[in-house]
């Protein structure tokens, strides 16, 4: 049996004129994705993009990897058949969907006839196939309104094809249509949430790291590597930079209050941020900050923040509710890796009572009393860059 | 590398590099009837009689396993197939190891009646302490021989005699594996009914245990099948890994008392080199075994230190690594004060580390607790 899959755009649809460019990035994506899963054949028509196997391939991994693509809406496994009513009609093709129809109540059969030389009409095409699957399967019966399957009939140039059954795709629009995005990856479960909603949106995802051996361990950064990587499932291949950061978090403790130390941390690590974007030739940094989390994720630790930053910074989770935000990582499946428990013993760092309220003029002066700048440069500078690939 | 985490696992000897691949060679499934299997069996045999040599017992009552874990599992579920009907009380203490406490927690849940002794404000446990609870309702007791995170040697001489004084019925388990080739005692010295030893602590692979179980002494298996190790333990032996337990044990077992001395001058050493130090504090005292030595540094973070050691080329553990940043709930049975509770390492030696290993220890110890940021 021949099966294909069936992308249906989303939003591209309603692209007008850029359409077109929205697509075409679309399809480069998927087929990076699919670049070692064999020959295959792609072809477009009608907001519906093609994918055909011509060799062997393993279709659950095939749909698995589609699902994850932005910009695919809906996406359904059809089989392929000879183009004639008796190729449509026949049982084969029938038992195609027999799982659906035998576990369904109600149906209802959709026919699509964009080769209109076809003998028969749409309305005529839905007719024939109703009468054989009541006949093939006596316990149905129509409904047209509210159908449990929808068998999808669509005879095309050269061929016709059948499905029953539509998978949601992941949404949004191509990643590379939005320009380049910095993610800071700390390994909790916000910041990959965080980074595929920007991805969804269209955006490049690079992603920074700050580690602090001794206090962090190389478990913990693997775990992160980790996170990456099933990002990249999504995302892409994500470029990922690596910044020692401990001389910086003992200069602060050592020259600075202590109710001070996380948002002081925070500048410094968004200031080397913008140093590796601007670097990369990105346009946004994107954190996993939810307003008021975390002490240092309230309003006024976000205007101090923000400060040092000269690209705009996006917090897609900023409006959600940690159950919110965990339901989204479960459903990309990073969940389950950030909540690894590795002993992160930056904590050491963590002040007993930090600062909630913290006003722009305090944080800066207090920032003064020690000259970072240096430590920034040597911090940037020893950053480790590497690609890191989806499995 | 300077590796101070023996306690932890050991480096594979070449006696037992050589044994695993003579092992390899004599491919044959001991069980085989033909010349193949033989050689096997012989290999095999060899091996049995070495360990029960080692532990001063007869052949038969040696019965090889995967590891040490799944000897004290089959004691403990064992014990409790074969007579938890009519007997359902046991007895151990709360510094056990995972692969005894564990087992132990799953029988509670199952509804028997668990007593765990926990040690006296000093750190210690006396055999009354233990006696005091064995009633003609007592099945097992399981006790530790060195605990594995401070070193403290358990009395279980005069803790499994006080036992079988008030219910001789009552099987008595000692946990060996921080004991076995490293202090010097038979069985019989111990009196207990079962021993767990472990290879992969004596410079053997991971991957093979042993278990030795007194004649008499009736468990029911944890594995059916082919009824390899009499029935007791089926599946067909790993050859070249209990060939190299035994070839480990062989090479161990003379120098017993040398190596003691030997470690016991390096702990003496590391215990002077940081003696007098200010909030320094060495939890392992003169009733413990030398290989394994508690060090808490206040203020710093285990995995910090840890981590900071490791980055001087020096890798010791942090609690114990069994489990894995988890907080150690034995430190504090052992009355060890709760402000080093986060702040301990655990070095554990062999006969291999020297006197500048111990050192170079307390050097990067010493610059470690200068440097580091501490808990506030």
């Amino acid at each position: 049996m021949k099966e294909i899959v069936l992308c249906k755009y989303g939003e591209i649809a309603l692209k007008g004129l850029n359409k077109n460019t929205f697509e075409a990035v679309m399809v480069k994506n998927i087929k990076h994705r699919l670049r070692d899963m064999g020959k295959i054949e792609y072809s477009r028509s009608q907001s519906t993009l093609y994918i055909e196997p011509v060799d062997d391939v393993d279709m659950d991994e095939l749909v698995d990897r589609l699902r994850k693509v932005y910009g695919i809406a809906k996406l359904c496994r059809a089989k392929k058949i000879e183009k004639s009513m008796d190729a449509v009609l026949s049982k084969e093709t029938t038992d195609y969907f027999d799982e659906s129809l035998e576990n369904a109540k109600t149906f209802k059969v959709f026919a699509k006839r964009s080769d209109k030389h076809f003998a028969l009409k749409s309305p005529e095409i839905c007719r024939e196939m109703g009468h054989v699957i009541l006949e093939r399967y006596p316990h149905l019966s129509v409904d047209v309104h509210d159908p449990d399957v929808t068998v999808t009939v669509e005879i095309r140039e050269t061929n016709a094809f059948v499905h029953a059954k539509a998978l949601d795709g992941a949404g949004g629009i191509p990643i590379g249509t939005s320009g380049r995005a910095l993610l800071l990856l700390s390994g909790g479960i916000d910041s990959p949430v965080a980074g595929c909603m920007i991805a969804k949106r269209g955006a490049q995802i690079q992603a920074v790291h700050f580690e602090a051996p001794p206090y962090t361990s190389e478990r913990a950064r693997l775990k992160v590597e980790r996170l990456a990587q099933i990002m990249a499932g999504y995302c892409g291949d994500i470029k990922f930079h690596c910044v020692p950061f401990t001389k910086i978090q003992e200069a602060i403790r050592d020259n600075c209050k202590e109710e001070f130390f996380t948002i002081i941390m925070r500048r410094l690590m968004m200031e080397i941020a913008v140093k590796i974007a601007e670097k990369e030739d990105i346009q946004c940094l994107v954190t996993g900050e939810s307003l008021g989390q975390v002490a240092s994720q309230t309003m006024y630790a976000m205007v101090c923040t923000d400060a040092v930053s000269t690209l705009p910074v996006f917090r897609p989770c900023i409006g959600m509710d940690k159950s919110e935000i965990v339901e989204i990582s479960r459903k990309i499946d990073t969940f389950e890796t950030s909540i690894e428990p590795y002993e992160d013993c930056c904590t050491v760092f963590t002040p007993k009572h930090p600062k909630t309220r913290p006003t722009l003029k305090d944080v800066e002066k207090e920032q003064q009393r020690f000259d970072f700048a240096p430590l920034v440069e040597t911090a940037v500078n020893d950053t480790r860059t590497y690609y890191i690939n989806a499995d | 590398m300077i590796y101070l985490d023996n306690a932890a696992t050991t480096a594979v000897s070449d006696a037992a590099k050589n044994a695993v691949n003579r092992g390899l060679e004599v491919f044959g499934n001991p069980s085989s009837l033909h010349g193949v299997g033989l050689e096997a069996e012989k290999l095999l045999r060899a091996a049995r009689e070495k360990l029960a040599a080692a532990l001063g017992v007869k052949d038969k009552e040696v019965f090889f396993t995967s590891c040490a874990t799944e000897s004290s599992n089959t004691v403990i579920f064992g014990a409790a197939q074969a007579h938890g009907r009519r007997r359902n009380r046991i007895i151990t203490t709360t510094v056990e190891h995972p692969s005894v406490a564990e087992p132990v927690n799953e029988l509670e849940k199952r509804g028997f009646d668990v007593v765990r002794v926990s040690p006296d404000d000093n750190g210690k446990i006396t055999p009354e302490m233990i006696a005091q609870n064995v009633d003609a309702n007592t099945l097992l007791v399981s006790c530790m021989h060195v605990n594995n995170e401070t070193g403290y040697i358990l009395p279980v001489e005069r803790i499994f005699k006080a036992v079988k004084r008030k219910n001789p019925d009552t099987i008595c388990h000692c946990d060996c594996v921080q004991s076995f080739m490293k202090l010097k005692f038979k069985a019989k010295d111990l009196g207990a009914d079962c021993i767990s030893v472990s290879g992969h602590k004596l410079h053997a692979p991971k991957g093979v245990g042993a278990l030795y179980v007194k004649s008499g002494v009736r468990l029911l298996p944890l594995v059916y099948g082919g009824g390899q190790e009499g029935g007791f333990r089926s599946g067909t032996e790993n050859i070249p890994y209990i060939n190299a337990f035994a070839a480990s044990t062989a090479e161990l077992e003379p120098t017993i008392m040398k190596r003691y001395e030997t470690v016991s001058m390096l702990k003496e050493r590391l215990v002077n080199n940081l003696s007098g130090k200010e909030e320094i504090s060495i939890n392992s005292g003169d009733d413990c075994s030398p290989y394994v030595i508690s060090v808490s540094v206040g203020r710093i973070k285990s995995e910090t230190m840890l981590h900071y050691l490791e980055s001087r080329g020096i890798y010791v553990s942090s609690g114990s690594a069994c489990s894995k940043g988890k907080k150690s709930g034995v430190l504090s049975q052992f009355r060890i004060p709760d402000k080093y509770l986060d702040s301990t390492v655990r070095v554990s030696l062999c006969a291999d580390n020297t006197a500048e290993d111990i050192d170079a220890f307390c050097q990067a110890l010493l610059d470690g607790q200068k440097t580091l940021a501490k808990i506030r």
